[in-house]
């Protein structure tokens, strides 16, 4: 019973996670109808996101690295290109404005991304010049707060409705309890101790009875097989765990609180299988100059004095025999790390909140609609999946189900 | 329905014997001799009950598993995405530019670079197995001196102070492709005058190096190029295998094979003609194959050039009288294909080389197939200089001996003598890699690291260049030959600085340093206009050819797996079979069935085989094509301190006569009988049955391109049908993509490079000598072998015709047919497989999963192609398999990307579908569809010849969609078409340049017969 109202409850937290996504998916397509000249708005904000955010802050306040606001104003774009692209070339080319920067910023180096091309730098920057363009709420954002709040009052509304139902079942039972009671002590008086024996030899008589007996006995060994093979199923599968950690490294402060995007540190979770475990040079780039006196930072100096990598405790373990790829649902699916992880944000401590069985794999490939917009890969199976089918297409429509898709 | 094929095929000589244990075992898939018994019900439900308990016990318990990110992450490696670096293998002369794919820092595979103009991409099976040479636990960890350990500072002092004692310095290398390496050599030969370099190679090219030195004023190798030929002779000569540069000519031979069957196609192919002892992969693919005999070979040459010189002008030699098949037909066609033939020959004898350098100059060669203006430089051996060498030693004459990559003691004919005599030396240094048969006599070991793990360089050809990069960190403590030698002479040992100081200065002229290391090569000659030179007739009188063989004649020849013996110590080239003997893990004594019948001898008997004073003993192969009066024998083999797996078989270095690879009056007695040679190719039946290999001749072909197919029909009420028009199947709907591959049987030579490369990619276990003999061996691709006989197709249903039928021809022709899983639409495989455990998938491949797999074998007892494989045991981390995958340091081979498969599951081809993955992984996330030729398979990819074609026929721009189109028509079969499978995997039929087929007669009754199929 409480099981199935963890159930609904999840369905309907799901549910309101879905609406508030699809707001913001709606968002996010409002605000690139009207893009800022010379630069697209929204990619500039996932590139931010994905890039820039966690040593930049789109305004003027200092973080790791100087504000950004009103950088056009200072540096053109050809040098920012440069810049971004190879920041210690720059440098080393004796630019005086990156020397001062440098030294300014305490000899921090910035990390160089060659990737991120002119293009994606004027999207920055128009993201950037937007951000810090005083602006009336657009009619486009008001919807969002609506269903935010809308979705968090909805699943409390729900959640209070229900437990009030169970409130009420729970007093009628005890009424229904109560009465039978009584009525069995109205029985007791009316009659005389013979019947009370009698009583006694029927319930003997009953439990006598063979099918009676034999039902009990089935009864109990069907329980106790179910069981069995529930605690057999459970066998490998450990969802919630969430070993100690040789660092007392917080998810929530940093993910959650900090706000740093997850691909920060884990560098390959859009390019390749493995996400990857941050190598310590990647905490140095902000724990060189932020609490620096903290014990648990100070393991990470030791490790990197010492030359010993630093021994984490694998949380999510996949067997060998199941290929698992990073970049197929990120960067392809795009799903959202939460999707499987959960919200690791709100987590002191990781642990695994999926169960990472091969049923659970299934049961999302059979929900899912592919991510095919804006990739010339799916247009072939788009087009003959909507001659065949009115639904949108699935994971399993396209062979998400089959076998060497995990294991080979 | 015409079909003019009579050709009958056999597996091996079991089942052209009617073996006993081979008819007993013919209808069973696997052989059950050591588990049928012992193993009963009661044990079995023991086991199956305390198992199922301990199972529940141990998974209770979840391990902890750690993850170790790096410290400090290098900017280019991204932990799960793989890292190429080009490097080039150059092993005692071998030459191969290569990409080597890296996984979190450690090399795993190898491919072919196709920007290099030598071997376009192309790998051979040595050079792919050359990746798990490096990860050889048996390898010596630290220099040594005596058996015991020492450092590299106390080493360097007391060679530095025996080195300045002065006397006699000689250090003795195999062929050095290195330019750089040569300098510091000539660096230490500048510090320590008295110190010369002696140059061998086991697989010695002196003679010809001589030969041209007298005909031509200059001691080196031309290039030769194959593709420009009309008619090519080979006279011992395996030049698809062994011989030169097998990588290049394989590719400019297939370039001259390919046919196609488009209406204004080309229909033109190089006729070949070869004449050898032993049958060799290049003799196995010629048109016309004749027989000599080792010491006929000089008259045979002499015979051909006295024919060419009287039909083209030219003095003629006085030589013994020699008949040999072929010859005259094979005069007739050179001297009408003047300026464009190439005549070849393998002999290691002086006289030989120069008159077959006369007959190319007479057919106008030089300047045309041969560049003497370009000349390669894969064998700079001098047989001269190694023997005076080695008598110096004799007499005490030197002081000091470097081995610098070679082992002499073991590959060179005196290698006896000289072990016995470097005793005499004073100081002698190895720099071996383990206690070879050499330096487990010297007195220093200053071990060199793998090439995977040094700096270096090689000039293949004049003007091509190629560069060695580390892929990986020093794995022991091992220092490279050229630091050693470098910090002797009392120079900076780093090599790699060195190296780059040498190519600014001499070879890149200002050109980029980096590009050149990024493309691996750099070739500033590339595409240089051959040019010949002037022959130097007076060569021609100092020709002195004789006959003097007598008795049994030995050859001795370079297999295509083992090579010189040098990687002996690798168990995927051990396992490989040989293409032509499909035998492992040793090497036998070749006779042919009449010398075998002669001798008293028959397959299963070891024989004791004398030649002068010594003795060997090998098991007896019967080898057909073996001309009669000879035994064939593979050198590389019998080595005593390789490790592990490479001691097995015997060597035949010390019975080389004169530095020629024969002898004569060989000696063979039979030591026993009743040993089973562990051979991949007699555990299958398809025998006589066209529609599994299809052929025919140029000649048929240009008339019909449908010439030598095999169109089955089905008798149906209806009438006849083509087998796909009736269907039990429903078959499978393709919407995406539909993977497959074409396998062109006319440019498949057989070498072997697809199946090491398949085992290296997809973690394929080796399985050891006892297994293979049981026909357990796990590779996922084979080559299928099949030997023509000369009777005719047996009509009727007679056991005399059947027998007659198994008649061997005493020549075969011979095709190699390469097979693995053929991924059919409709698989007989999936549908008895209880467990669901291989099934089909959307694009066509035939699905296989281990974990769902519970071992009942029914998939492969009703594969009709025999590829399913069967894990009889846990092939790693087990000391009874006691192979690279049984330790740490052998495990890091593996790749990461596939499983590595346990006990009592099947697997098979998957087609590389890991590498179908990452490739469509990288087109979706660049936002795209793949690109033709960017996924690959391991096999597709490593061919030197291109035989096979791989991408999606759903594509219709693909080559194979092209090719199909065209084929489909034409030479395009798929194996047992009759039984509707439906394979993924094509062939193109095999179309020989031969005037005539072997046989026409063909019964009608046959070809009713066929019907039936």
């Amino acid at each position: 019973m409480i099981r199935r109202l963890y159930k609904t409850l999840l369905s309907v937290a799901v549910t309101s996670m879905l609406l508030f996504g699809n707001a913001s998916a709606q968002d996010s397509t409002a605000t690139a109808a009207a893009p800022a000249a010379g630069g697209d708005i929204a990619a500039g904000k996932t590139l931010f996101e994905n890039n820039c955010k966690s040593c930049h802050n789109p305004d003027g306040e200092k973080l790791t690295g100087p504000g950004l606001k009103d950088i056009t104003k200072r540096r053109d774009l050809a040098w920012l290109v440069k810049w971004i692209q190879n920041p210690m070339g720059v440098i080393a080319s004796g630019d005086k404005y990156a020397v001062d920067l440098y030294n300014q910023y305490n000899k921090t180096q910035m990390t160089a991304f060659p990737a991120l091309k002119e293009a994606d730098v004027q999207n920055i920057i128009a993201y950037i010049d937007d951000y810090n363009t005083p602006k009336v709420a657009a009619p486009g954002t008001t919807p969002v707060t609506a269903a935010e709040t809308g979705g968090g009052g909805f699943t409390s509304v729900i959640m209070i409705a229900l437990i009030a139902i169970m409130a009420l079942v729970l007093v009628a039972l005890l009424a229904i309890l109560r009465l039978l009671t009584k009525l069995a002590g109205v029985d007791t008086a009316s009659t005389d101790s013979v019947s009370a024996v009698n009583f006694g030899e029927k319930v003997k008589e009953i439990f006598g009875n063979k099918t009676v007996r034999s039902a009990i006995i089935w009864v109990f060994i069907l329980l106790a097989v179910k069981t069995t093979l529930d605690g057999l199923y459970g066998i490998g599968v450990h969802q919630g765990y969430a070993p100690k950690q040789p660092i007392k490294f917080s998810h929530k402060l940093h993910a959650g609180d900090m706000k740093i995007n997850c691909a920060y540190c884990h560098t390959g979770v859009y390019k390749g299988k493995q996400a990857g475990i941050p190598a310590a040079n990647i905490c140095m780039n902000c724990h060189n100059a932020i609490k620096t006196g903290s014990p648990e930072i100070q393991k990470i100096y030791t490790a990197i004095e010492s030359n010993k990598p630093i021994e984490w405790v694998r949380v999510h373990n996949l067997p060998d025999l199941s290929y698992f790829n990073h970049a197929q649902h990120t960067n392809v699916g795009g799903l959202d790390c939460t999707n499987c992880h959960g919200e690791v944000n709100k987590m002191e401590v990781v642990q695994q909140r999926s169960t990472l069985t091969m049923g659970w794999c299934i049961d999302c490939h059979r929900k899912t609609e592919v991510n095919g917009k804006d990739n010339k890969y799916y247009d072939k199976l788009m087009e003959a999946h909507s001659k065949t089918s009115k639904g949108a297409m699935k994971v399993e429509d396209i062979g998400g189900l089959e076998c060497s898709k995990c294991h080979y | 329905m015409e079909n003019n094929n009579t050709k009958r095929y056999w597996k091996g000589v079991e089942e052209l014997k009617n073996d006993i244990e081979f008819v007993k075992n013919a209808n069973r898939e696997f052989n059950m001799d050591d588990v049928e018994e012992g193993t009963h019900r009661r044990d079995f439900l023991k086991v199956l009950g305390f198992g199922m308990a301990a199972v529940t016990l141990a998974a209770c318990d979840a391990p902890v598993r750690k993850a170790i990110p790096y410290l400090n992450k290098p900017e280019d490696v991204e932990p799960g995405i793989p890292n190429w670096y080009a490097s080039t293998y150059s092993e005692g002369g071998d030459y191969c530019s290569i990409l080597v794919k890296t996984r979190e820092g450690r090399p795993v595979k190898i491919e072919g670079n196709k920007s290099s103009s030598i071997t376009k991409g192309g790998v051979s099976a040595r050079v792919h197995a050359s990746v798990l040479s490096l990860y050889d636990n048996e390898k010596l960890k630290a220099p040594q001196k005596g058996s015991s350990e020492i450092s590299w500072q106390d080493l360097d002092k007391e060679i530095i102070a025996s080195l300045a004692k002065g006397g006699n310095i000689r250090i003795v290398s195999n062929t050095i492709l290195s330019p750089s390496s040569k300098s510091v050599i000539a660096d230490f030969i500048a510090k320590y005058p008295s110190a010369s370099q002696v140059v061998y190679d086991a697989n010695s090219a002196s003679g010809l190096l001589d030969a041209n030195l007298k005909s031509f004023g200059q001691r080196v190798i031309p290039s030769y190029d194959f593709s420009k030929a009309k008619v090519m002779v080979g006279i011992n000569a395996d030049f698809l295998g062994t011989w030169i540069a097998p990588l290049t000519f394989s590719a400019q031979w297939a370039e001259t094979r390919k046919v196609s069957s488009s209406k204004n196609g080309k229909k033109e192919m190089s006729r070949h003609y070869q004449f050898e002892t032993g049958m060799s992969v290049t003799g196995a693919n010629a048109d016309y194959r004749a027989m000599i005999k080792p010491s006929e070979e000089g008259a045979f040459v002499a015979a051909l050039y006295n024919k060419l010189a009287a039909a083209l002008g030219g003095s003629q030699v006085s030589a013994p009288s020699v008949t040999v098949d072929n010859l005259d037909k094979c005069v007739k066609e050179l001297v009408a294909a003047k300026g464009a033939a190439l005549v070849v020959s393998g002999s290691n004898d002086v006289s030989v080389q120069i008159l077959v350098n006369a007959i190319n100059n007479l057919l106008g060669s030089y300047g045309t197939t041969i560049d003497l203006g370009n000349p390669v430089n894969y064998r700079q051996g001098n047989d001269t200089a190694m023997n005076t060498f080695i008598d110096e030693v004799k007499r005490g004459q030197v002081n000091t001996v470097i081995f610098y990559g070679a082992n002499p003691v073991y590959d060179h004919p005196r290698g006896a003598e000289l072990g016995e005599a470097l005793a005499k030396v004073s100081t002698s240094v190895s720099f071996a890699d383990r206690a070879d048969e050499t330096a487990s006599k010297c007195k220093y070991i200053a071990p060199a690291p793998h090439y995977l793990e040094s700096w270096g360089d090689a000039e293949p050809k004049k003007g091509i260049y190629s560069l060695i990069q580390p892929t990986i960190s020093l794995i022991f403590n091992t220092r490279q030959a050229e630091s050693s030698l470098l910090t002797w002479a009392g120079l900076d040992g780093d090599f790699h600085k060195y190296l780059k100081n040498y190519w600014t200065t001499n070879i890149l002229g200002g050109k980029s340093w980096v590009q050149a290391l990024h493309d691996g090569v750099y070739e500033p000659n590339a595409g240089a206009t051959p040019s010949g030179a002037s022959f130097d007739a007076s060569a021609l009188a100092s020709v002195s050819i004789t006959k003097k063989g007598s008795g049994t004649e030995a050859f001795f020849f370079e297999s295509v797996a083992i090579g010189t013996g040098s990687q002996a110590n690798n168990p995927w080239l051990q396992e490989m079979p040989d293409p032509i003997s499909k035998v492992t893990w040793e090497n036998t004594v070749g006779l042919s069935q009449k010398t075998a019948a002669e001798l008293g001898l028959e397959q299963g008997d070891i024989a004791k085989v004398t030649i002068g004073k010594g003795s060997i003993e090998l098991p007896v192969l019967i080898q057909p094509g073996q001309a009669h009066g000879t035994v064939g024998i593979a050198i590389g083999y019998g080595r005593t301190a390789a490790g592990k797996a490479g001691n097995v078989g015997a060597s035949v270095y010390p019975f080389f006569t004169n530095g020629q690879p024969c002898a004569g009056d060989v000696k063979l007695e039979k030591v026993k009988s009743g040993y089973t040679l562990a051979q991949t190719q007699t555990h299958n039946t398809v025998m006589g049955r066209e529609a599994v290999v299809q052929e025919s001749v140029l000649g048929e072909f240009v008339k019909n391109p449908k010439a030598g197919r095999f169109e089955p029909r089905i008798e149906t009420s209806d009438g006849l049908k083509k087998p796909y028009q009736i269907t039990l199947w429903n078959g499978h709907d393709k919407k995406n993509h539909s993977w497959g591959m074409v396998i062109d049987l006319n440019s498949c030579t057989g070498c072997g490079s697809c199946l090491v490369s398949c085992q290296a990619e997809n973690n394929v276990a080796v399985v050891g000598k006892a297994e293979v003999a049981r026909a357990r061996e796990m590779h996922w691709i084979r080559i299928d072998r099949y030997y023509s006989s000369d009777a005719p197709h047996e009509q009727g249903y007679s056991i005399s015709g059947f027998k007659a039928m198994e008649e061997a021809s005493e020549n075969p022709e011979v095709v190699f047919q390469p097979m693995m899983c053929q991924h059919c639409s409709n698989a007989p495989c999936e549908t008895v497989c209880p467990v669901l455990a291989t099934t089909h998938s959307s694009e066509g491949l035939n699905q296989m999963t281990y974990n769902r797999c519970v071992g009942t074998r029914y998939c492969a007892n009703n594969c009709p192609y025999k590829v399913r494989r069967f894990n009889w045991f846990k092939y790693f981390e087990n000391d009874n398999f006691d192979f690279h995958m049984n330790n740490d340091l052998g495990r890091m081979v593996l790749n990461p990307d596939v499983t590595v498969r346990s006990r009592g599951v099947i697997e098979k081809c998957s087609m590389c579908v890991q590498r179908i993955q990452a490739g469509k992984l990288t087109a979706k996330k660049e936002r795209r569809r793949p690109v033709d030729g960017e996924i690959q398979t391991a096999c597709s990819q490593s061919c030197p010849t291109n035989a096979i074609t791989f991408g999606d026929m759903l594509d219709e721009n693909s080559a194979i969609s092209k090719l199909l189109s065209v084929e489909k028509e034409g030479r395009a079969f798929h194996v047992l078409e009759e039984i509707n499978v439906q394979p993924q995997i094509s062939y193109l039929a095999k179309i020989r340049n031969k005037d005539e087929a072997k046989k026409k007669a063909e019964g009608a009754a046959h070809a009713e017969h066929k019907e039936h199929a």
